[in-house]
């Protein structure tokens, strides 16, 4: 059997668990009662949400004018949240795509979890361009639909259609690309729900699974097949945000290694904020059994990796600001001009949060620290919206023109509405903590053998994984103590 | 269907599963269905299952997706009203063509993963409101069961089974 692991290797699973244990862990929270803290955190995510959707009314009802930017700063801070929540949708698809492609394992605690992440951020960056049209009842003009303007079609060459194609791609085919590893877990709930509402509901959204053993077939081959799409459309989304800027003929902007930063960038971030996420639900949840210090740490040293491009990129973009010798580039995000001008507070954030505050990961003791992770990763949440907003805010404040030079100040709507992102975002992933199977538990139990610390331990005693039959047990009656 | 009483066998573990499956295909009994909580590698080649053809299906929508994205481009910006964007040139879709890669990249992975899947559940039999067909709760937690359909060898598949492994054998009528 396939069964066999180093034994060098982690255990990713701890404690003595069997098949039926996972069930139990990854239930629990779902048939609970929810605590104090959670009703605290929801109303406070509520309140958050509330706020920006008031904020969301006055813009759309009002106009833009209402924001703080003007018509030398045309995108600000709605566009540098757009952005910011597109990349914090990166870390899903890439944990559950690219790392099955992988074959690492220690991707099935942590890739539910990420996926949900990746979706309702994505309904967040969703939010943004859609209100930036001023008139939001005509966002479907975005889609290629006869019409009665003569036929005007949309604009093909456009990388802001090109955006609109492939977000919308990227949020369906990461929602299904969900669902379908969910419908198992939903069946598992599903049997084992006391109350009839709940098992309503739970058959419903388990779309009636068996789980055949020609279901399970196809249900792999569709998963692999599925992370094989969504590897390169994980890499397209991001590459093709960029070019929302790099196709453009702004110094600072127009810059060819914009898409393998924006798309190491944006994989930093969603790494970033899935610590975050995990680092407090794994303990309210009690998963701390599955979701481990290695899996931290594992993610961590993605974090390192992926930082280290993004730093790598933001040395090239300074060097070649001043290589060029060009006065205009003088004024880029990454130049001598951006870091002692007015906007230095931002430029020096970027270069704190996001480049030297994740050096720390490179100690182990550190990478392995749940406190210290969680505190880097809110820093670099934090260093990623101000690279951002960097990239349009100063590169916008000065123009060719000396005369359309202008600097942006946000009003208490763009931060409103931010704010009312973040709260919609918490509201949703509260939500889903308390109703969605958190961890793909079938997958964790297929690995239950090979990478469980119980199993493992046998193993270097030299007992199998395979429990002896005992063909003299009288059979016909079930045996629930029989738990091997 | 005729063949009215099916045995079902109860297994709490992967591996004694497998072996089960083996033995009782090797006494050349049909094996109508295993029931699984989770994915058993080499599970349907031991039950002789076929290979799945999902990801061919998937190729074809894809090249589907493709096709339609070509399509669509020379029609809305070459045939039906060309314009001049950029100084991009629009005389012939393969001239303009570097612009239409997002998109037909996009329209490609679209088709190919949104109609795959579509076809899993409608070949699984799998959508909203459909009603589980499991027939025991436990086969979604930590039990396995292997459905055998009976023909008058009641007694005979029950001594295999017995020496299999197997924590709970039931005969059903279906």
């Amino acid at each position: 059997m396939s069964h066999y692991e180093a034994p060098i290797r982690e255990p990713l699973v701890l404690g003595d668990k069997s098949y039926h244990d996972i069930t139990e862990d990854i239930a629990k929270p779902i048939e609970g009662a929810a605590n104090k803290n959670w009703y605290i955190a929801f109303y406070i995510s509520l309140a958050a949400m509330l706020w920006g959707f008031g904020c969301i009314f006055y813009t759309v009802g009002t106009g833009i004018g209402v924001w703080g930017l003007n018509k030398n700063i045309g995108w600000a801070w709605d566009i540098t949240n757009f952005v910011w929540w597109v990349g914090i949708g990166h870390a899903g698809t890439l944990i559950s795509a690219v790392l099955l492609l992988f074959r690492q394992k220690w991707r099935m605690a942590i890739n539910r979890s990420a996926e949900a992440m990746t979706i309702f951020a994505v309904f967040q960056a969703g939010l943004f361009p859609i209100i930036h049209m001023g008139r939001p009842w005509n966002a479907f003009w975005v889609l290629p639909l006869p019409n009665q303007f003569g036929s005007l079609w949309v604009n093909f060459n456009s990388p802001l259609l090109w955006d609109v194609f492939a977000i919308s791609t990227y949020l369906s085919v990461s929602l299904v690309f969900w669902w379908t590893g969910l419908l198992p877990d939903f069946a598992m709930i599903r049997d084992r729900a006391v109350k009839p509402f709940q098992k309503k509901i739970y058959a419903l959204l388990s779309f009636g699974w068996s789980g055949r053993a020609k279901d399970w077939q196809r249900f792999e081959e569709v998963s692999l097949v599925l992370a094989g799409l969504a590897t390169p459309l994980v890499l397209s989304v991001h590459t093709i945000v960029s070019m929302d800027f790099a196709t453009s003929i702004n110094p600072g902007w127009h810059s060819t290694i914009f898409p393998p930063y924006f798309v190491a960038g944006a994989i930093f971030s969603g790494f970033a904020m899935v610590q975050t996420l995990l680092g407090i639900m794994r303990k309210v949840t009690n998963l701390e059994d599955y979701i481990t210090r290695m899996h931290i740490e594992y993610m961590n040293i993605v974090i390192i990796l992926t930082g280290g491009i993004v730093a790598v990129a933001y040395a090239t973009e300074f060097f070649i600001a001043w290589y060029t010798g060009s006065p205009y580039e003088n004024y880029t995000y990454l130049s001598v001009g951006a870091a002692t001008g007015p906007y230095a507070w931002a430029f020096w954030s970027l270069i704190i949060f996001n480049i030297i505050t994740p050096q720390l990961l490179w100690i182990k003791k550190f990478r392995r620290s749940f406190i210290i992770t969680f505190i880097i990763s809110i820093a670099i949440n934090i260093g990623m919206w101000f690279e951002r907003f960097d990239i349009i805010a100063i590169v916008l404040s000065k123009g060719h023109l000396p005369s359309t030079w202008w600097r942006f100040e946000p009003t208490f709507v763009d931060v409103g509405i931010f704010i009312g992102t973040i709260g919609f975002f918490f509201v949703l992933f509260l939500l889903y903590a308390r109703t969605f199977p958190v961890i793909a538990q079938a997958e964790v139990k297929t690995i239950l053998k090979s990478s469980g610390e119980f199993y493992k331990k046998r193993r270097e005693q030299g007992i199998p994984t395979k429990p002896a039959i005992n063909t003299a047990k009288s059979v016909g009656k079930p045996d629930k103590s029989d738990k091997e | 269907m005729e063949s009215s009483k099916v045995i079902h066998a109860f297994y709490n573990d992967d591996e004694v599963l497998m072996d089960a499956v083996k033995s009782v295909k090797a006494a050349h009994h049909h094996i109508e269905e295993v029931f699984c909580p989770f994915p058993v590698h080499g599970l349907d080649k031991a039950m002789g299952l076929a290979p799945t053809k999902l990801a061919i299906t998937a190729f074809f929508y894809g090249i589907t997706g493709l096709a339609f994205a070509i399509w669509m481009t020379n029609y809305m910006m070459i045939q039906d009203w060309p314009q001049d964007i950029g100084g991009k040139p629009n005389f012939s879709w393969f001239s303009n063509m570097p612009a239409f890669v997002p998109i037909m990249f996009e329209l490609t992975v679209f088709f190919a993963a949104h109609l795959m899947v579509i076809t899993f559940y409608m070949r699984s039999r799998i959508w909203p409101f459909k009603e589980a067909e499991n027939p025991d709760p436990r086969t979604t937690d930590d039990h396995f069961l292997m459905e055998i359909p009976v023909h008058n060898n009641e007694a005979e598949i029950k001594a295999l089974l017995a020496t299999t492994g197997a924590v709970e054998i039931n005969v059903v009528d279906k």
